[in-house]
């Protein structure tokens, strides 16, 4: 019988709105207890003085590469990464190769979860076969396997009206549909924001009006079939408004915003630096502060990742050839404590954005510490000052823009069903 | 001291530019001269890197690392090995490997020539890259503008055309105002840049209105493929509102100049008789690029100063 005794940390629980100096105790892959001075016999104890004692984080948007891109990432450096960034459940899209959608693939990510990963992996099936955007995938069956939401991620669904019976089908298995919303032919050949920025560096501009466009389509269409819409990383201030304007009205609908779009802006890409290539691209300084209100406000529900791992040689080409995606697992503890650092949110609602409100948009357990809530913790130390070295990470891939950067906090213990997987002197330990 | 690399005209600073242009103007007595050559560069190696097919341009670099007797060496995408599949850094080491003196970069991609510089011990000149600078080109206008005008502050510079896919575009809009001059763009609101007020032009999607009281009138090659729906509707239409002809060109001072960086689509941005005008300047552009190409390769290949932090 496994016992831990989290001792001394202040203790953020949203989920029954908890902020104080409490200890926690573990037992049998639950939590036992949360109160004062609880001292257990025979418990591991993890001394936490001066840390965050938080349910685990839950990333709604990664990508973990496998099957078939295992040079990038495969299931098990994707999870000890989420464990090292203090994640304990990450959703993984399914722009794999194959396309994870068919339940032979999300049986075998699932599979190689159990096996591999120390933390829990919850598959995103796609929403339309080879994420063609043509054809609906058999979302009864590819839940039933263990699929948690629908997405093209990567991809947007032209078609609106592959897209609204996409919605309208998903309401069969009450699962959200995720989408990368971007209108492609306004895309075009735009590698970063269009305005200033991209006339300076001479690219193609990927104008904030074609993920607007997109945001305004899937929000009616939500609004009209009564589907529960998730909004992958939202980075406009067009489509913030747009998303809080039809929560007032009632459509079921969450969003999440990235770790990068809330810190950075297209500024970061004037040196050409390809690990500042994503799509969405970075924005303009407008947005950002939009999106940073939004998450405090509510609007936005979630910080979510999007952990897109490419190999160095990918990267290392010209700007328009280059991949999209940075990895984020390792840094999204730093990197969204910014806002905390800022005063614009408190660490309560921090976690909420990170642990709770993810697990829920997932229909999922977790993001809660009460007595027999899942044993899923994480330890943060949010004065923590590192240097990060993706080459001395645990992710395959070392695609990030704050790498060599000083930062300031960090996951030190990370906890998955009662066990300990991560100690941030002792490495994955699971 | 000037940068290493000459990556684009936004780094630099009028001192710069001038003593540039200054240098270009003693390099023109050795073009008149009979024989060609002076022995500065000489034991030098410039590579010419162009990932992009560019005769005119490749050709001036040649012909100017030549007349300094420098050894100078072509690569091109099609005849080395440097494809997509090689890396920017792999490149940057392969050319480092090779000891070159200096590296003359032109790629479709904006930003390669900065990538290459940042890994590169030698100084690297941007020959063009994508719609980003093309600082050589910008600098030869300059060059015959004030050989012209006599002067480039307080002049105003009209600047037509595609400006979006445009780095002479931006080269010049940059390398004018640093040297006085008022700057405006005139384009179909399609071919205008997003923000592009920010780098401190007057903006104009009227012709008429542009060319008032203009000093210089730089006319941009237009794309052949972007005339075909996707930004302008048709090439008959753009001619008709945005090429220059002489009716046009009344609404510019009596005595402006025309440039245009060649080659020209006749009838189309730019009238036949006033690309057949003579005085042209835009001969005097083609000329002026060696000289000034050649003051750039003395000024930027002829150093021998380590990059800091670099392994030359």
């Amino acid at each position: 019988m496994s016992r831990i005794w989290i001792h001394g940390g202040r203790v953020l629980d949203p989920g029954a709105g908890l902020d104080a100096r409490l200890d926690v105790l573990l037992e049998d892959g639950r939590v036992a207890a949360v109160g004062d001075d609880l001292a257990p016999v025979g418990a591991e104890r993890v001394d936490a003085a001066g840390c965050w004692v938080a349910p685990g984080l839950v990333d709604l948007h990664t990508h973990l590469r496998e099957p078939g891109q295992e040079y990038k990432e495969d299931i098990a450096s994707g999870g000890r990464a989420a464990a090292a960034g203090g994640f304990t459940a990450v959703a993984c899209m399914a722009n794999t190769d194959p396309v994870n959608d068919d339940p032979s693939v999300t049986d075998f990510i699932l599979d190689r979860a159990r096996q591999d990963a120390p933390v829990r992996v919850y598959p995103v099936a796609a929403a339309t076969r080879g994420l063609r955007g043509e054809t609906m995938t058999e979302m009864a069956a590819l839940a039933a396997a263990g699929a948690v939401a629908f997405s093209d991620d990567g991809r947007t669904i032209m078609d609106s009206g592959v897209m609204r019976r996409v919605l309208e089908y998903s309401r069969l298995v009450g699962a959200p549909v995720i989408v990368h919303a971007e209108d492609r032919t306004l895309v075009g050949e735009g590698v970063v924001n269009e305005g200033p920025v991209s006339t300076r560096l001479g690219l193609p501009g990927n104008p904030a009006v074609a993920e607007t466009v997109c945001v305004a389509r899937d929000l009616m269409l939500a609004e009209a079939t009564g589907a529960h819409l998730h909004v992958g990383h939202v980075s406009t201030a067009g489509a913030v408004e747009l998303i809080r304007a039809a929560r007032a009205r009632g459509v079921h609908v969450t969003a999440e915003v990235t770790p990068h779009h809330l810190t950075l802006t297209d500024e970061a890409t004037l040196g050409y630096d390809t690990n500042t290539k994503m799509a969405p691209p970075l924005r303009s300084a407008a947005d950002v502060r939009a999106c940073r209100a939004a998450l405090a406000d509510g609007t936005l529900d979630a910080v979510a990742t999007d952990h897109a791992p490419h190999a160095v040689h990918e990267k290392e080409v010209d700007f328009a050839e280059a991949p999209n995606g940075i990895i984020g697992l390792e840094t999204a503890i730093p990197v969204a404590l910014d806002l905390v650092r800022a005063g614009e949110i408190s660490p309560l609602e921090w976690v909420r954005r990170m642990s709770s409100n993810p697990a829920r948009i997932l229909n999922r357990p977790g993001g809660r510490l009460a007595a027999g809530a899942p044993a899923d913790v994480v330890v943060i130390d949010p004065e923590r000052r590192w240097t990060y070295d993706p080459a001395k990470g645990f992710s395959k891939s070392r695609n990030s823009p704050w790498a060599g950067q000083p930062l300031v906090g960090r996951a030190v213990v990370t906890i998955v069903a009662g066990r300990l997987v991560y100690h941030v002197d002792r490495g994955v330990l699971a | 001291m000037m940068g290493r690399d000459l990556l684009g005209i936004e780094d630099l600073d009028r001192e710069h530019i001038e003593r540039i242009l200054e240098t270009a103007k003693h390099m023109q007595e050795v073009g008149r001269r009979d024989v060609k050559k002076v022995p500065t560069l000489r034991g030098r190696t410039i590579i010419n890197l162009f990932f992009e097919p560019s005769t005119r341009t490749r050709t001036s670099f040649e012909i100017a690392g030549k007349r300094l007797s420098a050894d100078v060496v072509n690569f091109s995408a099609s005849s080395s090995s440097l494809t997509k599949a090689e890396t920017i850094l792999d490149t940057a080491k392969t050319l480092d490997a090779m000891d070159a003196d200096a590296v003359v970069v032109r790629h479709k991609v904006a930003g390669v020539p900065k990538r290459i510089a940042d890994a590169l011990a030698a100084p690297v000149i941007n020959a063009g890259d994508g719609a980003h600078e093309h600082p050589t080109q910008a600098l030869l206008d300059l060059l015959t503008v004030w050989e012209e005008k006599g002067r480039v502050d307080g002049l105003s510079v009209t600047i037509v055309g595609d400006v979006l896919h445009s780095r002479v575009a931006r080269s010049n809009i940059y390398g004018f105002q640093k040297l006085g001059a008022e700057v405006r763009v005139a384009a179909p609101p399609t071919m205008i840049p997003a923000g592009v007020e920010s780098l401190g032009v007057k903006v104009f999607t009227s012709l008429r209105e542009a060319l008032d009281g203009a000093d210089v009138v730089m006319v941009l090659r237009i794309q052949h493929e972007r005339l075909q729906g996707a930004y302008v509707p048709s090439i008959r239409e753009y001619a008709a509102t945005f090429g220059v002809d002489r009716a046009k060109l009344r609404f510019a001072k009596d005595d402006a100049i025309v440039m245009h960086p060649g080659p020209i689509n006749r009838g189309v941005e730019l009238s036949h008789d006033l690309a057949d005008r003579r005085p042209g300047v835009v001969l005097d552009q083609v000329r002026n690029g060696v000289a000034l190409r050649m003051a750039v390769l003395y000024l930027y290949a002829g150093r021998r100063d380590p990059r800091p932090g670099g392994d030359a």
